[in-house]
């Protein structure tokens, strides 16, 4: 058969048309973000410059950008509301913390003890989360957000019942009451009382490789098969199914792998704190992650990346308004919801942008010039 | 005995849940939102009794009203000033911002009454408890009370939706907020009626509470408020009935969990029996099913 | 660098004379004016052996007639509750035919699609797709099994580029795991860049290569129709079910949507099913009809016999006024129907969306 383009074909103009998602952009954004940040805080905190109180929240602040980036890919990239982040978050904790002590039994090399413990515990919060995301993917929008909600609850409460502990070198696990015969030293995970005398692994630069870790899977991810396939059932449903895609499967997908990022953070989390509560996880701490991801623009990665680590500084360096400062907090929340979301104030927007534009369009039609000159010659 | 004495304390503790998730169910009803500011919405309505009847020296069932008043009030504002400016850019933007007004209200809470625990007069004080069947079972009033309030405030609006124009306006924006509108019905009167409504009986259901369980902090009514949201998520969201049903039926597995599994899985039990729920019926007991047109 | 730029080259310079997925038995079609033979949709009441090849009783165009049908329906019927949305539809597509199926608003055209595609669970009858019978499949299998879809109301990936929407679509083609996709291994980098190629080879036939890097939602209707079309070809179909395709499109752009979908039977040698309103489109490209009103087929044939079927212009018409001016109706309708002409049944002209 011959070779035939079809006639007579017009697009119709492309003047309202936006530009896709541009990957490598959004990924050396992202990477550029996070490097920059570690060098600068390294280099304030040689200076000097940094608190005693902020330097303590530097593993935090990188456990909360990977727990947005993590979150993102499904808020962001699947389009489902999870309130139940933190959960994973303390499945990772707990589990690694537990590694982390069974593996101090023999080994002595901190590196490979965190990597391996880390390993697990995205392990077990990947089982979680494929345990949880099995039965209630079927469910839509607001439903699965308040079962994720209870998923996380539930959690939680099961961590408050859990107790570890070595009892003669053997590791011993009981279930609602305590192990008879342990000694103080020799617990590791005691009910509601959490996890205590865990040996600190966590740094700065761990935390830097971890966000690094989940920025590259989460960005990979997005633009692979995989990733188009979920974004592609967040976009429409019913076209996705029409054309093969099956619906749980990739977002059973995006939710195990965001549930095992974030028990990946999560046992950074737990390592960075000798002592360590339950209660950390609660639904507040899944808000507060959710709240990084929206406020970051949601499937934006580098956005969270930002929210998080602003949300997580400016509160601690308004310590000493310690009262107003989560007021104030929260009516920023609120101002600036409305200031993004509300429809006339975003048109307003828009429009104090559109004075800005008009340059831009003269350059991409210079360089769409120049590119189709190429291709001429 | 012990059975009965666990029946009614928790038919008691689901006819809290009962009418906090009327707030819950009604708001997503008509609005399509995550209102997760109405548990704090309780606890302001708790300090508001509290402080009326402790330095204002009323009596609690007029501190009652004036804490019913001011609820509506605090939920007609927080609808006007934070929720209207987003209604329709879709769910997410919304629950954040309820999110937003729940640290406001704590955090408010917080200042100017401190974080300490205050003790709550119950509303029932002077009343003694009823012995039945040779002293074994004890009913308080408080819990008499409670159901009582649950039966009579459930028939008042089933009538009120079903009878009057105003519940009807109601249930015609929940139904098709545009169509309504088209109809001449004022879109924004009924979302603000049903936020006062939710607000004023958030306030009974804070007294009622306070009264069975005394300890008031700013965050008593976050707990309170995810079991009720449950609550109604398992009735059915958007059912007054299936509110009340949830209600009930969340308040007797956590007392009878309490008592006969576990106190710390209690919560545990109560969620899992809810998700429970969801897979076998995806829009809970009394949920309409949704269906998207190809 | 030099990689790259050959790479580059190698995306701009594909040969698009090669489909893709071409099925045995390719030969140049010779479609409309009766060249290649008739087609019409027959009642089979036994039930058909999908290996041996139509008898003489059943009209198809004769190019299909040494192959067994793509598509054989039996007495398809839907029940809402209690009412009955389709009843009794029965249809025999040949591999390479265009067939039409009419009707006015609401005669249940697009629900026969949805339990064509297992979106709705189908009462009653069978559906027999390259010889096999469908039940138990659900959407996603329907569509591995070779049958692809467009929407009446367009449904596109929005916030994908238009060059993602197709490769979602390559996604059972694309050869690589979980793994590669989080890691990106060479394996990834080599599938990708195949997958791509094959995307632009789509984009080239259908002149949307600029169009390639913008996001879906934000194209103009005409662009997005017709990328639903490129994005169910590249699922590799064997029947492809176009709902409405001219929906909202001015008559230049009906005649270029004409060509496109004889272009996209020839060059891929699939079938095609379309429902439409606009006659011009009908009646120019479909070698067999089927009219269906209040979920009954109501005729069934050649274009010209459902041209001057008066049960057909019954349906459109309405038979409650009075006989002079149901005469002269009828008169004007036919008319317009012969002539190809009428743009669109008065009672089912579709909203145009977007000021296209």
């Amino acid at each position: 058969m011959a070779e035939r383009i079809l006639k007579n074909i017009r697009i119709g103009g492309l003047k309202n048309a936006v530009k896709g998602n541009d990957y490598r952009k959004e990924a050396t954004i992202s990477y550029c973000i996070l490097i920059g940040g570690y060098i600068l805080l390294q280099i304030l905190t040689a200076a000097g410059l940094v608190g005693h109180n902020l330097q303590g929240q530097f593993v935090p602040i990188c456990v909360y950008i990977s727990l947005a980036v993590s979150l993102n890919l499904v808020v962001g990239i699947s389009g489902e509301l999870s309130l139940g982040h933190a959960g994973f978050m303390a499945v990772g904790a707990f589990s690694g913390i537990l590694m982390s002590r069974i593996l101090l039994q023999s080994m002595s090399f901190e590196p490979a003890i965190l990597i391996i413990s880390m390993l697990f515990g995205a392990l077990m919060a990947s089982v979680a989360g494929f345990i949880i995301g099995i039965p209630i993917l079927g469910l839509r929008g607001d439903y699965l957000a308040i079962v994720t909600l209870a998923f996380g609850e539930i959690i939680r409460n099961f961590m408050n019942v859990l107790y570890f502990g070595f009892v003669d070198g053997k590791l011993r696990f009981a279930f609602n009451h305590t192990i008879e015969g342990i000694e103080d030293t020799d617990r590791i995970i005691t009910g509601a009382i959490g996890a205590t005398g865990t040996k600190t692994m966590a740094s700065f630069t761990w935390g830097l490789l971890l966000c690094l870790f989940t920025v590259f899977i989460v960005l990979n991810l997005k633009n692979s098969k995989q990733g188009r396939a979920i974004m592609s059932i967040r976009d429409n449903r019913i076209a996705g199914e029409s054309i093969g895609l099956d619906v749980r499967k990739y977002k059973l997908m995006a939710f195990v792998v965001s549930a095992a990022l974030a028990g990946m953070a999560g046992c950074l989390f737990g390592l960075n704190y000798s002592t360590l509560v339950p209660v950390k996880f609660n639904f507040n701490t899944s808000v507060l992650v959710l709240v990084f991801v929206v406020l970051g623009g949601v499937g934006n990665i580098w956005g969270g990346i930002i929210a998080a680590t602003l949300l997580t500084i400016l509160p601690e360096t308004f310590r000493q308004f310690a009262d107003y400062r989560m007021l104030t907090y929260a009516i920023v929340l609120i101002l600036v919801m409305i200031g993004t979301y509300n429809p006339a104030i975003k048109s307003r927007m828009n429009a104090l942008f559109a004075k800005f534009k008009p340059k831009k369009k003269k350059d991409d039609g210079k360089v769409k010039k120049k590119k189709s000159g190429k291709e001429e010659a | 005995m012990i059975f009965l004495t666990n029946l009614i304390s928790g038919l008691s503790l689901g006819s809290v849940y009962a009418i906090i998730a009327l707030g819950y169910t009604m708001v997503y009803g008509i609005s399509k939102m995550l209102n997760f500011a109405h548990g704090d919405v309780i606890m302001i309505g708790g300090y508001m009794s509290f402080i009326m009847t402790m330095y204002m020296g009323l009596n609690g069932w007029l501190a009652l009203l004036v804490a019913m008043v001011i609820c509506t009030i605090l939920g007609i504002t927080i609808e006007r000033l934070a929720y209207r400016p987003l209604r329709g850019t879709g769910s997410l933007a919304v629950l954040i911002t309820a999110i937003g007004v729940s640290y406001f209200l704590q955090n408010i809470a917080l200042l100017i009454w401190g974080a300490n625990p205050k003790m709550f007069t119950s509303l029932f004080n002077g009343m003694k408890p009823i012995h039945a069947m040779d002293g074994q079972l004890t009913i308080t009033p408080e819990s008499i009370f409670t159901i009582l309030a649950n039966i009579i405030i459930m028939i008042l609006l089933t009538l009120f939706v079903s009878k009057t124009k105003a519940g009807k306006a109601m249930r015609a924006v929940s139904e098709d907020n545009g169509a309504a509108q088209l109809m001449g019905i004022n879109v924004n009167q009924s979302i603000s009626l049903t936020f006062a409504i939710g607000s004023g009986l958030a306030a009974v259901a804070g007294v009622l509470m306070l009264s069975a369980y005394p300890v008031l902090m700013p965050t008593t009514g976050a707990m309170p408020g995810i079991k009720a949201f449950t609550a109604a998520v398992f009735g059915g969201i958007g059912s007054i009935p299936g509110a009340m049903i949830g209600g009930l039926i969340l308040g007797i597995i956590e007392i009878f969990s309490r008592a006969y599994i576990s106190t710390e899985l209690s919560d545990a039990i109560v969620f899992a029996c809810l998700i429970i729920v969801l897979l076998v019926k995806p829009t809970g007991l009394l949920g309409k099913k949704i269906s998207e047109k190809v | 660098m030099a990689d790259k730029k050959d790479k580059r080259e190698e995306l701009m310079d594909i040969d698009i004379s090669d489909p893709g997925h071409a099925y045995e038995n390719r030969q140049e079609i010779y479609y409309n004016d009766n060249v290649g033979g008739r087609a019409v949709f027959v009642d089979s009441k036994e039930q058909y052996d999908p290996d041996e090849p139509y008898n003489d009783q059943v009209y198809i165009p004769e190019k299909d007639r040494d192959k067994a049908p793509i598509l054989e329906v039996k007495g398809l019927g839907i029940d809402f509750g209690g009412l009955t949305a389709v009843d009794n539809f029965n249809l025999t597509l040949g591999r390479t035919e265009i067939g039409g199926l009419i009707g006015p608003n609401g005669a249940g055209k697009t629900t026969i699609f949805n339990m064509l595609t297992k979106v709705y669970e189908p009462t009653r009858g069978e559906i027999f797709f390259d010889g096999k019978s469908t039940k138990g499949m659900n959407t996603v299998d329907i569509n591995k099994a070779g049958m692809a879809r467009t929407f009446q109301n367009i449904r596109l990936f929005d916030k994908l580029t238009v060059e993602e929407n197709i490769k979602v679509a390559l996604h059972h083609t694309t050869n690589y795991g979980l793994i590669d996709g989080m890691l990106h291994t060479p394996k990834y980098r080599h599938e990708e860049f195949r997958i791509r190629k094959e995307a632009m080879k789509y984009l080239k036939i259908f002149g949307m290569t600029k169009t390639a890097d913008y996001r879906a939602g934000s194209l103009p209707y005409g662009a997005q129709r017709r990328l639903e079309i490129m994005r169910a070809l590249a699922t590799k179909p064997k029947l492809l079910l176009l709902d409405e395709p001219a929906a909202g499109m001015n008559p230049s752009e009906t005649t270029e949507l004409m060509d496109t979908i004889r272009e996209i039977r020839d060059r891929f040698q699939i079938g095609i099913f379309l429902i439409e309103h606009d006659m011009s489109l009908v009646m120019g490209i479909c070698e067999g009809i089927v009219v269906l009103n209040y979920g009954r087929v109501i005729a069934k044939g050649w274009p010209e016999d459902i041209q001057s079927n008066p049960k057909v212009i019954e349906a459109y018409l309405g038979k409650s006024r009075g006989k002079m001016e149901e005469e002269e109706k009828k008169e004007d309708i036919e008319d317009a129907l012969k002539k190809g002409k009428l743009e669109s049944a008065p009672s089912g002209k579709p909203d145009r969306k977007e000021g296209e």
